[in-house]
């Protein structure tokens, strides 16, 4: 990890521009990427491709009988569906909540781990375990031995009896995502701490600056492209978030924390509606496309920072 | 001196943020110790006498067939990951082929596919060839979900090697054997290390499609987890127990590879 900052002088390498030699030169390169490629094709594209066409089929799988073609009346249903509305909000605000509150915690966690103490390697090495745990038994943990009303961490200590997970679901959930995911926000934002150049904020230093003017104008800036580069990884990563609802909250109590991945799951393996769901899929696809564009142009510009670097 | 007094009261803070953060995998780990009814006292236990009747719990409610799949699942997937994915990285690096940007963004763009979109048709198809409950097919689908990340991640590793180095290699007549084992290795195999630890660990965690698409036969850890909590009511210490032991081969494995953890994570772009 510290080899951005060990490393600022050799430069990353643009990979040489490709030859243009004859048709066999073009195979011969291309030969090693093909199985790769062809595999991808098959299992993420085939699937997708059938999920299209089972979206226009009028099909619950616990009604025997025909699948009659209903065209894009999946997709009208999809867009009237309360519930399906309901669990895009619940996906954005326990993705842009988890995301928001794991960067801030992150950023000062980094920002502490940024400086030389006895026993740095230890620190790093204890913050990072929680996002090492399975996330189901991190879900079970939090849910039975942290918020449990009647013998969980949180009321063994402050005393009480409240029941966090019925009174506060979407922070449940939302703190349990935190746990695991700022040690995420904490690497990266470590990795852009530590490849600041120390001569330059010496410089400020000497010059006058203070800690907080130094952060500010300098470290901050800096620090933009792994903020963006962190909060649209974690967002890629949270936005399918299922394991967590699935333990800690059952999408409940009624519906206040259940999102797309969880609602989807639940038109698919208990309501049978196999229309409705993979019309519901094609949906969350095309969205999760139009951010994607948007995320991939920031990643390339992070890339190409790399190269002129 | 004050800086130095400085330095201590920050280093102080550090310590008690990284307790903290730490603080549930420990009281996990020392509740799995307990007994039930020390587990479940309110206020915690603190002082008690440790046993380890919950771990031979978990064995004699047969958690062994789930972790011998979840480690089929996970190394079979990570070495096919590795076969597919260094190949395929040195095509879009070293020996890059026309359209490498194109072919690298592809990669990337079927990580972003939430998997429940492809989920029912998965679980049609392998209902339809007989293959669900079958650890195979989580190999299968582990490869295609931890392959766009160690194409990312092999390519930022083998753009490290000095191209200056290859290629007097070449004219030397080192042919592309000779240069992949003395050259090319040595260099990128601590990342392949690296790669190989990162794809495991995601293959290990995973749930949404394991859930779905297994049941006793093929069921991973994760599944043994979700199902003894449903089947029996609670049993907090025997929880943190099967939590724990699940949770091992990851956090091993994370400790030993955490320099290049956020690099894998990051796809490669940051170092």
């Amino acid at each position: 990890m510290t080899t951005l900052a060990a490393r600022r002088d050799e430069r990353t390498q643009a990979p040489v521009p490709p030859a243009k030699g004859g048709a066999k030169d073009r195979w011969v390169r291309r030969a090693p990427l093909l199985p790769a490629l062809i595999f991808a094709l098959v299992v993420t594209q085939v699937p997708f491709l059938y999920t299209l066409y089972l979206s226009t089929l009028s099909w619950n799988a616990l009604r025997p009988g025909d699948k009659p073609f209903v065209g894009l009346d999946n997709y009208i249903t999809v867009f009237k569906d309360s519930r399906l509305q309901s669990a895009l909000l619940n996906t954005v605000l326990l993705t842009a909540g988890a995301v928001l509150f794991s960067i801030i915690l992150g950023l000062a966690l980094a920002m502490l781990l940024d400086r030389k103490f006895i026993g740095r390697s230890i620190v790093r090495t204890m913050l990072i375990t929680p996002f090492l745990i399975m996330p189901v038994a991190a879900a079970l943990l939090w849910k039975h031995a942290i918020f449990n009303p009647a013998y969980g961490l949180i009321n063994g200590i402050f005393g009480g009896s409240s029941d966090w997970i019925s009174s506060y679901p979407k922070a449940a959930v939302i703190a349990t995502l935190v746990w695991q995911w700022t040690p995420f926000m904490m690497l990266i934002l470590l990795a852009g701490l530590q490849s600041q150049s120390t001569e330059v904020l010496e410089a400020a230093r000497v010059d006058g600056a203070n800690a907080w003017q130094i952060f500010r104008r300098m470290t901050l800036p800096h620090l933009r492209q792994y903020l963006e580069l962190g909060a649209l990884l974690g967002s890629i990563y949270l936005v399918n978030t299922f394991d967590a609802i699935f333990t800690i909250t059952q999408g409940g109590p009624g519906q206040a924390t259940t999102n797309l991945p969880y609602e989807i799951y639940l038109t698919t393996f208990r309501k049978f509606e196999y229309g409705e769901a993979s019309a519901a899929g094609v949906v969350v696809v095309i969205l999760t496309i139009i951010v994607a564009t948007f995320a991939l142009r920031v990643i390339s510009s992070l890339f190409k920072m790399e190269d002129s670097r | 001196m004050r800086a130095r007094l400085h330095d201590t009261v920050w280093g102080v803070v550090a310590w008690i943020a990284g307790i903290v953060f730490v603080f549930p995998v420990i009281w996990m780990v020392l509740t799995s110790f307990k007994q039930e009814q020390a587990a479940a006292s309110n206020p915690p236990s603190w002082t008690f006498t440790p046993t380890l009747d919950q771990y031979a719990q978990i064995f004699d409610r047969n958690i062994t067939p789930f972790l011998l799949n979840s480690l089929m699942a996970s190394v079979f997937s990570t070495l096919l990951v590795i076969l597919l994915a260094t190949p395929a990285a040195y095509a879009l690096s070293l020996r890059p082929v026309a359209k490498w940007t194109d072919t690298l963004f592809f990669f990337i763009s079927t990580k972003m596919m939430p998997a429940v979109a492809a989920l029912l048709p998965v679980y049609l198809l392998a209902k339809h060839l007989g293959m669900l409950d079958n650890v195979w097919t989580m190999v299968i689908l582990y490869t295609s979900m931890n392959l766009p990340l160690a194409v990312w991640m092999m390519r930022s590793f083998l753009l490290e090697v000095p191209r200056e180095v290859l290629e007097a290699g070449e004219v030397d007549g080192a042919g592309l054997l000779t240069s992949i084992r003395k050259i090319i290795m040595p260099i990128v195999s601590p990342g392949l290390a690296a790669t190989a630890l990162i794809c495991f660990i995601f293959a290990w965690n995973e749930f949404f499609l394991a859930v779905n698409l297994t049941a006793t036969n093929a069921g991973t850890a994760p599944i043994f987890l979700v199902g003894f909590i449903s089947s029996e009511g609670l049993f907090l210490a025997r929880l943190c127990a099967a939590a724990t032991l699940v949770s091992l081969p990851v956090l091993i494995a994370g400790w030993v590879a955490q320099n290049k953890l956020v690099r894998g994570l990051s796809m490669g772009a940051v170092k």
